[in-house]
């Protein structure tokens, strides 16, 4: 019997630091099957954040780079114009990229940086133990929101990114989806590689919002942590593509 | 004879130093407006929009310096600039390259401080560029031109430096120098070295198992043994890059020591006190870090006195008495852009010398 599903040849065969029920390390493995799929291994240059995701090096099996806490979108400017036959892709998350590195990423996406960014909505600062992002909903509690977040406390409300970018012309492609169900992570399987594609094809910067669970912050068992993306985070960042 | 003369251009330092970077291959640059160093961002946006170049109006300084860092990574040189309230934003980054081992050039065409502070020229920013700037334990190699046509060749050998050590390299003009006009010579063809493919950096894993460009050593004793590998590179650069020269003569009563335009100023003031019959010598770093304590310590010990003028309330001035424990080092120096005048130089070594 032929094995049907194994490991890309772009993920690297090591045990996962990830906590159990964590999205990145399926997102990790949707952005290596893509890399194959396309047969981009040895040209793709990842750029991996500053977060729970600083290690992504240790899982890919192709050229990364780090960049500093929020400038992956700068980072990967700069290797995307010295190397512009190579593809290069931002892996970051929340806080990284919506928060320290607004900047860097509203300003990329304006200039169409012909580059693709995976942006990882777990509504948390994940690493520095679960802090407010600025895509913490309303009335969640983390550390720095003991009561919930209160948006008329001052705590501002959650911040729809991938919106505010689909609305620059540099921008050619904005989907957000989800982890949650096996349906969905076909569905963001599909949406990475349209991703790269779109790169492939120099139209421009495309984007790829994944929500994505973090049980341990959320204090929610793994299967719980899926649920509450279907109940409660879907209700604020609705699903599906936002521009193409 | 002719034929010379008609290769000499008339430039300010800032652009000299685009057009080093320009003649030392520089492939990509990015940078964001401030004053004192615009000129210098108007000529690479010119120059580097060539074919195989790339230019690249930053929204930010902290966008810029990564950028370069990604640019960098890539395997190619690349440059930055800036002035002092820019380099302290780009410090971040430049800690990042120094850890992450990647070359570029970051030029610091100093102004006055603390805060916005002016727009004149200041040396203020010693502290900053010699110690690191940034956080960690690291040292960014500082070079320091006093004339157009040295500033242009300092930067080409900025880029030598980088790729040769992989690690960043300061090139700390002041206002005056990135703003005075001279002629340059562009007959001597610079000699440009160090270009060797850079098999670490991040082309695509084809045909090699995929290169990480990293700082980040989480596990015990790795960052140590990171560090102490850095140091080794440190103490190379310390014993093989200090630079500086010397004006006027030997044996004198008095040894000014200074850098940048301030040099500029204190060698006509040797002048000065030379028809004055009072001996007086110039020593001028070229590095600032490593600083030349050897060149100094030699030079000091035929010094019946030393004297240091900065355009600062006195930062070089703590290298200088590393270096000379046992000499008595006098300071002359004006903060938030004022410059110590040849005549104040005059008038401080004639009070000195006279006791
Ligand atoms: C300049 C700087 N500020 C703060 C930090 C600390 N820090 C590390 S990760 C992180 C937040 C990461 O959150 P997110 O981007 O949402 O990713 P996650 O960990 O949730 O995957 C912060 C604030 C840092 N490393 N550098
Ligand atoms: S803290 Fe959250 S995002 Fe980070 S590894 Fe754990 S589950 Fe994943």
């Amino acid at each position: 019997m032929n094995k049907k599903y194994n490991r890309p040849e772009s993920l690297r065969d090591s045990d996962t630091h990830y906590c159990p029920g964590c999205g990145h390390g399926i997102i990790h493995h949707l952005v290596a099957k893509a890399v194959d799929e396309l047969k981009i291994r040895q040209k793709v240059i990842g750029i991996a954040p500053v977060g729970c995701a600083v290690v992504a090096y240790d899982y890919w099996n192709f050229d990364v780079c780090e960049a500093s806490h929020g400038r992956a979108l700068a980072v990967a400017t700069g290797i995307k114009r010295c190397r512009p036959k190579n593809i290069v892709f931002t892996y970051q998350g929340d806080g990284d990229l919506a928060s320290i590195g607004a900047a860097e990423t509203l300003h990329a996406a304006n200039r169409g940086e012909n580059v693709t960014c995976i942006f990882i909505n777990n509504a948390c600062y994940g690493m520095t133990g679960g802090q407010m992002a600025p895509t913490t909903i309303i009335g969640q509690k983390t550390a720095t929101t003991p009561s919930g977040r209160d948006p008329f406390a001052g705590d501002g409300w959650p911040l729809k990114l991938s919106e505010i970018l689909s609305t620059l012309k540099g921008v050619c492609f904005a989907v957000r989806t989800s982890v949650s169900n096996p349906r969905q992570v076909h569905q963001a399987y599909d949406y990475i590689k349209k991703a790269f594609c779109s790169q492939i094809d120099k139209k421009g910067f495309s984007l790829v919002e994944v929500l994505s669970p973090c049980p341990t912050i959320w204090q929610k068992t793994p299967v719980e942590a899926m649920q509450w993306i279907e109940t409660e985070m879907i209700k604020e960042f609705p699903l599906g593509v936002i521009k193409e | 004879m002719k034929e010379k003369r008609k290769n000499k251009v008339l430039m300010s330092g800032n652009e000299a130093m685009g057009l080093g970077a320009f003649t030392a291959g520089c492939r990509f640059y990015a940078g964001y407006p401030i004053t004192p160093q615009n000129e210098l961002t108007a000529y690479m946006a010119s120059c580097m929009r060539l074919p195989g170049r790339t230019f690249v109006q930053a929204e930010s300084e902290l966008a810029a310096i990564n950028m370069v860092f990604g640019a960098s990574a890539a395997g190619f040189r690349t440059m930055t600039s800036s002035s002092s309230p820019g380099i302290s934003l780009k410090q971040e980054g430049i800690s990042y390259l120094a850890g992450a081992q990647l070359p570029a050039v970051i030029i610091n065409v100093s102004r006055g401080g603390p805060g916005l502070g002016n727009i004149a020229s200041s040396q203020s920013d010693y502290f900053q560029s010699t110690r690191g700037g940034g956080h960690g334990d690291y040292f960014t190699p500082v070079l320091s031109p006093w004339s157009v046509e040295e500033a242009f060749n300092l930067v080409i050998l900025a880029f030598d430096m980088a790729d040769f050590y992989r690690t960043p390299i300061l090139v700390l003009a002041d206002a005056i120098i990135g703003q005075m006009m001279e002629p340059i010579n562009l007959n001597r063809k610079p000699l440009i070295r160090n270009r060797k493919p850079k098999r670490w950096s991040l082309t695509g894993a084809k045909n090699r198992p995929p290169n990480i460009v990293k700082s980040f050593f989480l596990q015990e004793g790795l960052l140590e043994e990171h560090n102490l590998l850095l140091e080794k590179k440190w103490q190379k650069i310390k014993l093989r890059e200090q630079r500086s020269s010397i004006y006027g003569k030997k044996k004198v009563d008095c040894l000014i020591v200074a850098y940048g335009s301030q040099a500029r100023i204190a060698r006509q003031a040797v002048d000065v006190l030379s028809c004055q019959g009072i001996k007086a010598g110039l020593f001028r770093p070229i590095t600032l870090w490593p600083y030349p304590d050897k060149a100094l310590k030699k030079a000091a010990s035929l010094a019946r006195k030393i004297v240091v003028v900065e355009q600062s309330l006195g930062q070089m001035v703590e290298d200088v008495k590393l270096a000379l424990p046992n000499k008595e080092i006098n300071f002359l120096g004006k903060t938030g852009g004022g410059i110590p005048s040849s005549l104040e130089i005059v008038k401080f070594v004639k009070k000195l010398t006279k006791n």
